[in-house]
């Protein structure tokens, strides 16, 4: 047993402050004016850009910190820096939809940071006990944010279905935790895997427990067959709730979702990787086809992310089968890759209005291009990179997971992953010719509208630059991405 | 006399699966929410024997993580089943269809 040091809260100083920061935030609002509030959003946007300097200097200098709870390295920094991003997009994003929605609720920033901080405990932890607090701190915050427009059943309605299936789906993650306490003697990762490397691998309960992990982690990850809440609860919550839940929430669950299959149960490998392989297969399948016959855009971006969830996959089966960590870097380079376009195409439907609420089925983007040129650009743009069309983003994603598959020796895994890519350009250049290809069919005050606001353009500029940028070179977050993997053990 | 382990884990599947199945089978979403509890229970009883059983004290400290995170989320859930019922007038499932495809 190490003894307590304070030297180990100052490592923790990034997580402290944004619990700090929530705080303040929850302790103000109630005694802020409506028109004082913007006061929070810049209070939580200073607190991310501190602690984004903190965590970069933590890159070169890993440490094992509270007994081996937490563990600050490379790979943890990776996903942190790239969460404080998201949120900071988030927190700008909400500035101007939420006065579009009318929802005066300074606490909704307060749960966006509280919700990081435990995104943050995920990636970071090296034991599951920090695991599930983490864990649960995200989603518990995530529930709220979910059911915010109260006035709204069908927010409610989202917020109470991820309520009932992420309270199940921790339940199961938590009995696995349980199992595999019992079979290693420890839920500290390195221990677990100095159990698992010392003994039999066919031991039922280790395989039991691997089994419940992999279900809870599903559910999070929203991979077939644990996504049935996904499309529901992404169409049902406010836009930019949305937007968090399909970006951040899935980089932070594929964070620690790596970290507890790589360090803590790397050395049963072989079962997991078969059992990812069918994951894999059924989301890529599942996920493009039912995105096909959406009418919806959110729920079209909902099953879209199930189907960028499934080539995630691809990267982890490669090294779940060959053991070189190649593929692993590429699942941290596609999620951060898709995090710049799936957040940039849900801000412009956060933002497409139709006479006070949002215009989200498809004919609403009826002929956008002629309406709002800029707009429907940043959406064409947004659209080709999800496709995975080149010169974005988007390929050069799939272009590094197709790669590690080929290189582990699953070619064939790789070619059917790249055929559900050509199936998916489908759906989403449909949204592109609905844009640019139909007339708008009636130009009353009641057509849908875009809602510019500067925040919003500052977010549009970020997502789409990234796109572009990253479409281009994407050597800084390639090197990055490698860093970051050869931190883990 | 000692009971044997094994006594301890087939309790506690069987209380985890009497809670999947009132998750699966039941209707009223109070019901679902307790039918979560119990599985969150059967996980406590696991923790608590094997951490007797290993004579190691992590799991019974991982217990009291996991009670607390427990009641945190009954809060939020209840808050949010409460908020659907002014707004609905109903807490069966079966009756919240407004998001299909």
């Amino acid at each position: 047993m190490m003894p307590f040091s304070s030297a180990d809260l100052f490592l923790i100083l990034p997580e402290l402050l944004i619990i700090t920061a929530a705080c303040i935030v929850f302790v103000l609002d109630p005694v802020l004016r409506t028109s004082d509030k913007d006061g929070l959003v810049w209070l939580s946007l200073g607190t991310l850009a501190v602690c984004m300097g903190l965590t970069a200097s933590q890159i070169q200098a890993p440490a094992t910190i509270f007994s081996g709870l937490v563990v600050i390295d490379a790979y943890g920094a990776f996903w942190k820096l790239l969460l404080y991003f998201v949120t900071g997009l988030t927190i700008l994003l909400s500035h101007s939809y939420l006065k579009e929605e009318r929802l005066y609720f300074g606490e909704y920033y307060g749960f966006v940071l509280l919700s990081l901080v435990g995104m943050m405990v995920m990636v970071s932890s090296s034991d599951l006990l920090t695991l599930y607090l983490g864990t649960e701190l995200m989603s518990l915050s995530l529930y709220v944010m979910a059911g915010l427009k109260r006035s709204e059943p069908r927010s409610l309605e989202a917020s109470a279905k991820y309520f009932v299936l992420g309270a199940f789906s921790s339940g199961i993650l938590l009995y696995g935790i349980s199992l595999l306490y019992g079979a290693t003697g420890s839920t500290r990762l390195p221990e677990i895997a100095a159990a698992i490397s010392s003994r039999n691998l066919d031991d039922p309960l280790l395989l039991f427990a691997t089994i419940l992990l992999t279900v809870g982690f599903g559910f999070k990850l929203a991979v077939v067959p644990f996504h049935m809440w996904t499309p529901d609860v992404y169409q049902g919550a406010p836009t930019s709730v949305t937007a968090f839940m399909a970006v951040a929430a899935k980089a932070a669950s594929f964070g620690a979702f790596l970290r507890v299959f790589i360090e803590g149960l790397g050395g049963l490998k072989a079962n997991w990787s078969a059992m990812f392989l069918i994951l894999c297969l059924a989301t890529l399948i599942l996920g493009n086809i039912l995105a096909l016959v959406q009418i919806n855009v959110k729920r079209m971006l909902a099953y879209s992310s199930i189907a960028h969830a499934g080539y995630a996959l691809v990267g982890v089966v490669a090294t779940g089968h060959m053991g070189n960590s190649s593929g692993i870097a590429s699942v941290l380079l596609y999620l951060s890759l898709y995090a710049f376009m799936t957040f940039g195409a849900f801000a412009i439907v956060a933002m497409l209005r139709k006479g006070g609420i949002e215009g989200d089925n498809i004919e609403d983007f009826t002929g956008l291009a002629k309406r709002h040129p800029v707009a429907a650009l940043l959406m064409l743009i947004f659209m080709v990179s999800l496709a995975g069309i080149p010169p974005t983003a988007g390929f050069i994603g799939k272009l590094y997971v197709f790669m590690s598959a080929v290189e582990a020796g699953l070619p064939w895994l790789a070619a059917v992953a790249l055929i559900f890519a050509v199936i998916s350009a489908y759906y989403y250049l449909r949204l592109v010719m609905v844009m640019y290809m139909r007339e708008p069919s009636d130009l009353s005050s009641t057509s849908p509208r875009m809602v510019m606001s500067p925040s919003l353009s500052i977010v549009l500029a970020c997502a789409v630059a990234g796109v572009v940028i990253f479409g281009i070179y994407p050597n800084p977050l390639v090197n990055f991405a490698i860093q970051a993997v050869s931190a883990l053990k | 006399m000692t009971i044997p382990i094994s006594y301890y884990l087939i309790l506690s599947a069987i209380v985890f699966f009497t809670g999947v199945m009132g998750v699966l089978i039941r209707r009223n979403i109070i019901a679902i929410l307790l039918s979560v509890e119990l599985m969150l229970n059967a996980t406590n009883i696991n923790f608590v024997a094997f951490s007797h059983h290993l004579q190691d004290l992590g799991g019974q400290v991982f217990v009291f993580f996991a009670l607390t995170v427990a009641a945190a989320e009954v809060a939020v859930g209840l808050a949010i089943i409460i908020a659907l019922h002014r707004s609905r007038s109903t807490i069966n499932v079966e009756e919240f269809n407004l998001l299909k495809w």
